[in-house]
């Protein structure tokens, strides 16, 4: 890990960088979305009690991603993490229709936050690769994404497991945030 | 580049800043001037997307001082510094990272938000970096609750044998603190814990030990055999070693010990005090001279080795030693006798502490011999040290003065000498109060401690001391044998003090000219010239005395003073009041004020006592009596008051009437005064007396009853029974008692007593009248000479079995007690183990008629006492009588 970090703050004098915050209801997937990214491979996770907090290399660009957990007892903590945020990185679990409704709460809840002005909104249908797994436009729609105005948004498809989706989806980031910059 | 800027700026900033220090004379400090409203400014680069780790380390040493210092953060505050903290873990940095773990405990955040942290903390516990596992071991152990602990517990497990001892030493402290609220979880790392106590590393061990003996405390039996395996094996740390001692100690004192049985674990500490680390050896010497009942032979390999100290180069282990040896000295005086010469080169030892612990040990381990010495060896020594100190080194004398009654002679000159010192109130005050103890025990020592008093007070800053003292000489003065030479001292005060301390050196010289004749003419002089002083309360007093001096030469009866006179203040305040309003023709008639019965006790109390404050409360509470009863004609004739027993009630707390009897015993009579109280509203008591059988007290003769004529509620009154009784003899008897009165109801409405009221009878506990009423408890201090001046013939021995007690010191006591006599030369207190003891015992009865009894004390196995009195007396009757004590009681 030494390595990677000499390396890191080498090229920092001409790297961009980009604060990513990523939240979503408990067991939605955002760990496994953040070690896939950063290790390129499926780890074991338990419930993240707090949060993690990692960088990710992708295309020059260092994406430095806050995944905080999302138990009912840690949500109102987020906003603490609000703060200079870029991009918010929305993890749905499109298999679980019960709780559509509470993740689309959660996230308008979120948007109304006024820290929150200015980062782009990249939502992950996670989870594609379950039976019964809404689609992207499902849940654009159930999730009420089209009501939103003057907010730069984008959904995309993915099963973390695989990778899948993941890299079009920081694709789209660097490209949004990038043009904001 | 900009950091580079900051480090050009640097110095040049420090110089201004040294410029303006040299002129308030500070101390230059890093954290000079730094302010909480600033630092939380500087905190918000904790958000910035670059973490610049130096700078944040920086700014988190400033929040850590400000913490450390007590400033408080308040609940938004400390949110908002949390969560900016909690960003810093997207940095690596060891340091920085070892900052945030300490300001996060330091913080400590809301429990509902410090979760956040949990799981960068268990991440952390389980990376590789020692730095990051121990200090968020640290931390984790402080905000888990249950349930995540038992995730974790593996980890702890873990880091309890981990090789790193940075990490072993977190878990095992974290352990301790989880003890506290999560027993169970730490009591399966019993076999860890096992292993980190053979870690070669001391405070691995240290720490190791501590839980370990903190997981089994409550298992007594558990305990003792883990302090077998400690004491057995191979402990490095002197921590640890001490931790054991202490363990040790407690498992002694848990265990029972017979006499003579070997103590178990006592070789342990034996060896300990060969132990390198010189922390131990303390530890094992404290823990030695703390065992229940040491004996000589235990506590000598420790005193050994203290005295080694004692002549140490470094201060802190001669403080050390002295301290212990000081301690010891309060039980086992003649144990450290033998350091006694390195002690007394401590005396002049640089530090100041250590000198005066030195002097107060050499105090009490003292011998008489050595005593002169001393005393001259600490009046140099005394200018140096603070009051504190000095009034460490006054008690010491005092309580030395009391073991060595004959050596008073060099410690009152010791302690005059330093009187006349300067010094602060409390050690003048506790200088007096050592010379006042001396007089009131060693009776030989009164003319030369009212000589230095004098002398004394003729250069006396302290109001409070000064009329102490007057009032002691006015006391005590007329006594001596030159009464003469006081006046000159007292009337110094008349001319020269302040109002208060004139007003009492008055009364001071008004009881010479009252109780010494030959001195009256003189006196009256000199209170004349005091009519003139500028201050009332002086002038008034000499008036009174003066009219009382004259008034005693017209009946040239035994001397009254006006303030034992039994008057009612709040009836001679009413009746001066209407004095006052009358055209004052004629002059205001005493007589008319009403006497006594009505006058609250403790009122009166207060009241006689306007010369000073009471120095012998037992002396004054006498002459109190005295002069109440002498006021009484009926009691007026009876001599002089040879004892007022302790007041015993004679009903059970909380009924009707309270009752109170203090037995007064003359020369050839008894007084019986009953203090009473009525409590219930609605009545009013009239005529009420005392009843008294004399069935079983066939030696006294009944001469009068003095009724109280009323006793309204709430108030205190008295009535009184006076009996008669053979001179010379100390009768045994029970009395039957009752109290006769007339009731009236009270109407509540118009609070009108009524006219018709009726007799009633209300029985009282018997009152017992026994040889130790008669017999005053007084010291000597040469027991053998007073012993053989007394005639053999009425030496009477006899033993007694006094049953099953705690300990001799415990039957010493009762004893001591029952007979009602003071023991001398220091033989009331019983060595630790003894299993027999010898207490002299000295008593004066009425008409100075003296009693000694030597009591031998014996105690078997079953702890059962048997006793030996042998008593010499006056006569044999009185020596019967002692016995009889005993006999009955």
């Amino acid at each position: 890990m030494g390595l990677t970090f000499t390396k890191l703050f080498a090229k920092l004098g001409y790297k961009k960088e980009m604060r990513i915050l990523m939240v979503g209801l408990d067991n939605a997937g955002k760990t496994t979305v953040l070690y896939k990214l950063k290790l390129g491979e499926v780890v074991t996770t338990i419930p993240t009690i707090g949060f993690n907090v990692e960088t990710v290399e992708y295309k020059n660009i260092s994406f430095t991603v806050w995944d905080v957990g999302g138990q009912t007892k840690i949500r109102p903590l987020w906003r603490h993490y609000f703060q200079n945020t870029q991009g918010l990185i929305f993890v749905v679990d499109s298999n679980d229709r019960d709780r559509i409704h509470e993740n689309k709460d959660e996230l308008h809840k979120m948007l109304n936050e006024d820290d929150l002005r200015d980062a782009v909104l990249l939502v992950f249908a996670n989870k594609q690769d379950l039976p019964h797994a809404m689609n992207a436009a499902e849940i654009t729609d159930k999730l009420g994404l089209h009501a939103l105005k003057q907010r730069h948004w984008y959904i995309q498809a993915a099963i973390a497991k695989t990778g899948e989706g993941l890299y079009e989806g920081l694709d789209w980031l660097q490209a949004n945030i990038a043009q904001k910059i | 580049m900009a950091s580079n800027a900051q480090d050009n700026n640097a110095p040049l900033r420090m110089e201004g800043k040294k410029e303006e220090e040299d002129e308030e004379d500070y101390e230059y400090s890093p954290f000079h001037g730094i302010e909480k409203g600033a630092v939380l400014q500087e905190a918000r680069i904790f958000h910035n997307p670059q973490i610049d780790a130096r700078k944040c380390q920086q700014v988190l040493t400033r929040l850590l001082y400000l913490s450390t210092q007590g400033e408080t953060f308040t609940k938004t505050e400390a949110t908002e510094v949390f969560f900016s903290i909690t960003k810093l873990f997207q940095n690596n940095d060891s340091n920085l990272r070892r900052l945030v773990y300490l300001m996060i405990r330091e913080l400590p955040p809301d429990s509902d938000e410090v979760i956040i942290v949990t799981n960068m903390l268990m991440k952390d516990m389980a990376s590789n970096n020692e730095l990051y596992k121990s200090g968020s071991i640290r931390v984790l152990c402080r905000i888990l609750d249950s349930s995540l602990l038992q995730q974790v517990e593996r980890y702890f497990k873990q880091a309890i044998v981990d090789k790193a001892p940075v990490v072993a030493s977190a878990a095992l402290v974290s352990g301790i603190h989880i003890l506290k609220e999560n027993s169970d979880i730490v009591k399966r790392w019993g076999s860890e814990v096992q292993d980190a106590v053979q870690s070669r590393n001391p405070m691995v061990q240290f720490h190791s030990v501590a839980l370990m003996y903190m997981l089994k405390n409550n298992d007594r039996l558990a305990i003792s055999k883990l302090v077998s395996s400690l004491t057995r094996g191979n402990v490095r740390s002197p921590l640890a070693q001490c931790l054991i001692v202490r363990c040790v100690a407690q498992v002694i004192a848990d265990s029972q010990v017979y006499a003579g049985q070997e103590r178990p674990f006592y070789d342990f500490l034996e060896s300990c005090l060969r132990h390198k680390g010189e922390m131990v050896i303390f530890e094992a010497a404290k823990a030695i001279i703390e065992l229940n009942n040491v004996t000589e032979a235990e506590l000598a390999p420790a005193i050994t080795i203290l005295q080694l100290f004692l002549s140490s180069s470094k201060p802190v282990l001669r403080f050390a030693a002295v301290r212990i040896l000081n301690r010891v000295a309060i039980e086992h005086p003649m144990a450290v006798s033998n350091c006694n010469i390195d002690m007394e080169t401590l005396i002049s030892d640089q530090n100041r502490s250590i000198a005066t612990l030195a002097i107060t040990t050499l105090l009490k381990t003292g011998n008489e011999s050595s005593i002169d010495r001393l005393m001259k060896q600490m009046s140099s020594f005394m200018s140096e040290i603070g009051d504190e100190f000095k009034i460490v080194v006054v008690d010491a004398v005092h309580k030395l003065c009391l073991k060595f009654p004959s050596k008073f002679r060099s410690m009152m000159s010791f302690l005059s000498s330093i009187l006349r010192e300067e010094g602060g109130f409390e050690y003048k005050k506790a200088i007096v109060n050592a010379i006042l103890g001396i007089v009131r025990t060693v009776t030989e020592s009164k003319e030369t401690a009212l000589t230095h008093l004098c002398e004394f007070i003729e250069d006396c800053e302290f109001t409070y001391l000064s009329t102490q003292i007057l009032h002691l000489l006015g006391e005590e003065g007329p006594r001596t044998s030159h009464p003469a030479k006081y006046i000159r001292y007292i009337y110094n005060r008349v001319i020269l003090e302040n109002a208060t301390v004139r007003a009492a050196a008055v009364s001071s010289l008004a009881n010479f000219g009252m109780k010494v004749p030959a001195l009256k003419e003189r006196v009256r002089t000199l209170l004349k010239r005091t009519l003139f002083d500028n201050d009332d309360e002086v002038r008034d007093r000499a008036a009174v005395y003066l009219k009382l001096l004259n008034k005693q030469e017209e009946e040239s009866k035994t001397p009254q003073v006006l303030r034992g006179k039994n008057i009612s203040l709040s009836g001679l305040e009413q009746s001066l009041r209407e004095y006052l309003a009358t055209p004052m023709m004629e002059t205001f008639d005493i007589a008319t004020v009403p006497e006594k019965e009505l006058a609250p006790v403790v009122n009166m109390a207060k009241s006689k006592d306007t010369s000073g404050p009471a120095a012998l409360d037992e002396l004054t509470l006498k002459s109190d009596f005295e002069e109440t009863l002498s006021s009484i004609p009926e009691f007026a004739d009876l001599g002089p008051l040879y004892k007022s027993c302790e007041p015993m009630d004679l009903v059970e707390k909380e009924t009707e009437y309270t009752i109170t009897c203090i037995k007064h015993i003359f020369g050839s009579h008894i007084v019986f005064q009953f203090n009473m109280t009525n409590t219930i509203e609605e009545q009013v008591l009239e005529d009420v007396s005392v009843q008294v059988d004399l069935a079983e007290a066939e030696d006294y003769q009944e001469v009068c009853t003095i009724p109280a004529t009323k006793l309204p509620y709430g108030v205190v009154a008295q009535t009184y029974v006076l009996f008669s009784y053979p001179e010379g003899t100390m009768p045994f008897g029970r009395m039957v008692a009752s109290l006769n009165f007339v009731v009236k109801e009270i109407d509540p409405s118009t609070g009108d007593e009524e006219e018709e009221g009726f007799e009633d009878e209300y029985p009282l506990e018997d009152i017992y009248l026994s040889p130790q009423d008669f017999i005053h408890a007084t010291k000597i201090s040469n027991f053998r000479n007073k012993w053989e001046e007394l005639d053999p013939e009425t030496e009477i021995a006899d033993e007694y079995g006094i049953g099953v007690r705690d300990s001799l010191q415990d039957a010493v006591e009762a004893v001591v007690e029952t007979l009602g006599l003071a023991a001398c030369e220091g033989t009331e207190a019983v060595p630790p183990n003894a299993r027999s003891h010898v207490c002299l015992l000295h008593g004066k009865a009425v008409g100075g008629m003296e009693a000694l009894a030597r009591v031998n004390f014996g105690i078997d196995r079953n702890m059962e006492v048997a006793i030996k009195l042998t008593v010499r007396a006056a006569n044999a009757d009185m020596s019967e009588a002692l016995h009889a004590i005993v006999a009955e009681g």
